[in-house]
């Protein structure tokens, strides 16, 4: 069991700050998602994790050390980029084989059943695989990779909807057979949204919220009906998103609402109703700087 | 136990509900082995600590019971129970939003109670 934290960790591209003084904690087990806004800073949050590049300040700590002194750490930790970094000739088979040999716990028998069940053939060259098929790969790669902490970044990225269901199927049984941390980083939120116990926002290099999904739903509330019943009821809540159309008006309310309040709502011909996490995200990031 | 999720309630709650119905038809009779942790997650996309969370709910509700390496089991008494409950919210749940809709269509009790009549009444 492995845990991560992040402390205060920060990296300049030029004039952008690409990660700005980001704290987080991975607890062993859990199934975090990682959600952002095209640019939010996700990809590089990660690669400083893993120490592809590094950072301008800050630590990242494994089980405690400082991974820039014991860099050992890192290989409880397995990335799945978006990136293939073996040989183009190399065959299925033999990539298979060669990560047997470099990496102790991976699973080989798992990696060829992964392989049979996604229909990937073995015998192809990672030249000759389409670019759905590719992301499978490393996929696959990574599920098998038996690391106490992987992160998938992007990890549906060009597969066809079949495909994203069998490896979401995966994804569970695999961390229901040996709990592991896992962090997604996806757009595809409504499509991980049950997968998930706890969110991590990042807007413009910084960490809009860290909670677990059900508590923030919970927290949400969507009021709709005729524009000045909810405008009226609004007034003085906090309001993150929503919309009019004509006369009637939605709202995404986060500050909590009381049963007696709900109720009055309701007789007046109020609507409430929960958010699910993909449009809470939308108006969350939507907000000109989240700040929590 | 096959669930098309809402969005009106906590995923654990509508899972826990959709056992509960299982034991209300008779699907899972007393002292029957239910679903496991895993085949819940799996079959159903969902996160594994929230299929821990309802079959926990439905422990601490005194419907199903464990049994150290080998599953969860409904408990004896455990329709009756969950019978009693649902009857007592059958009122919040069910008639109220019946009596705010027909409120907002203007129609009267009379008119409610004749389209229940209509449809052969409580069968």
């Amino acid at each position: 069991m492995t845990t991560i934290a992040v402390k205060n960790l920060s990296k300049r591209f030029g004039a952008i700050r690409a990660v700005d003084d980001v704290s987080i904690e991975l607890a062993p087990g859990k199934i975090y998602g990682l959600l952002g806004r095209n640019g939010a800073g996700k990809t590089t949050l990660l690669n400083l994790i893993t120490q592809k590049i590094f950072q301008d300040s800050g630590q990242v700590m494994i089980d405690g050390c400082d991974v820039a002194v014991h860099d050992a750490l890192l290989s409880h930790i397995y990335h799945m980029t978006d990136k293939n970094y073996f040989p183009d000739a190399f065959r299925v088979k033999k990539l298979f084989r060669f990560c047997q040999a470099f990496y102790p716990e991976f699973h080989l028998p798992y990696a060829e059943a992964l392989a049979e069940k996604f229909s990937l053939t073995p015998s192809k060259t990672l030249s000759q695989l389409s670019s759905g098929y590719a992301t499978i790969l490393r996929a696959i790669l990574a599920l098998a990779s038996n690391a106490p902490v992987v992160f998938f970044d992007e990890p549906v990225l060009g597969l066809d909807a079949a495909h994203r269901e069998l490896f979401y199927r995966e994804l569970i049984a695999h961390s229901c057979q040996s709990p592991k941390t896992i962090v997604i980083s996806t757009h595809l939120i409504d499509e991980v949204a049950e997968i998930l116990e706890e969110v991590i926002i990042l807007q413009t290099g910084r960490i809009a919220l860290q909670q677990p999904v059900e508590e923030l739903l919970e927290q949400a509330c969507l009021v709709t009906g005729a524009n000045d019943k909810v405008s009226n009821f609004v007034a003085g809540r906090t309001v993150v998103g929503g919309e009019t159309l004509g006369n009637a008006k939605a709202a995404i309310v986060m500050s909590p609402i009381t049963l007696d309040e709900r109720h009055a709502g309701e007789q007046a011909g109020l609507e409430f109703s929960r958010v699910n996490l993909q449009r809470l995200f939308i108006a969350l990031t939507n907000q000109p700087g989240v700040q929590r | 136990m096959l669930v098309g999720f809402k969005n009106d309630k906590p995923i654990f709650l509508q899972l826990a509900e959709a056992i509960e119905d299982d034991i209300l038809s008779g699907t899972y009779t007393e002292d029957s082995q239910i679903i496991s942790t895993t085949d819940m997650a799996v079959t159903l996309r969902i996160n594994p600590a929230t299929a821990n969370k309802a079959l926990g709910y439905l422990v601490d509700e005194g419907s199903i019971y464990k049994r150290r390496g080998v599953g969860m089991f409904v408990m004896p008494g455990a329709r009756g129970k969950i019978l009693t409950k649902r009857r007592e919210r059958f009122g919040q749940y069910f008639v109220e939003p019946l009596l705010l809709e027909a409120a907002k269509l203007s129609l009267v009790e009379q008119d409610v109670i004749a389209m229940i009549k209509e449809r052969g009444g409580v069968k």
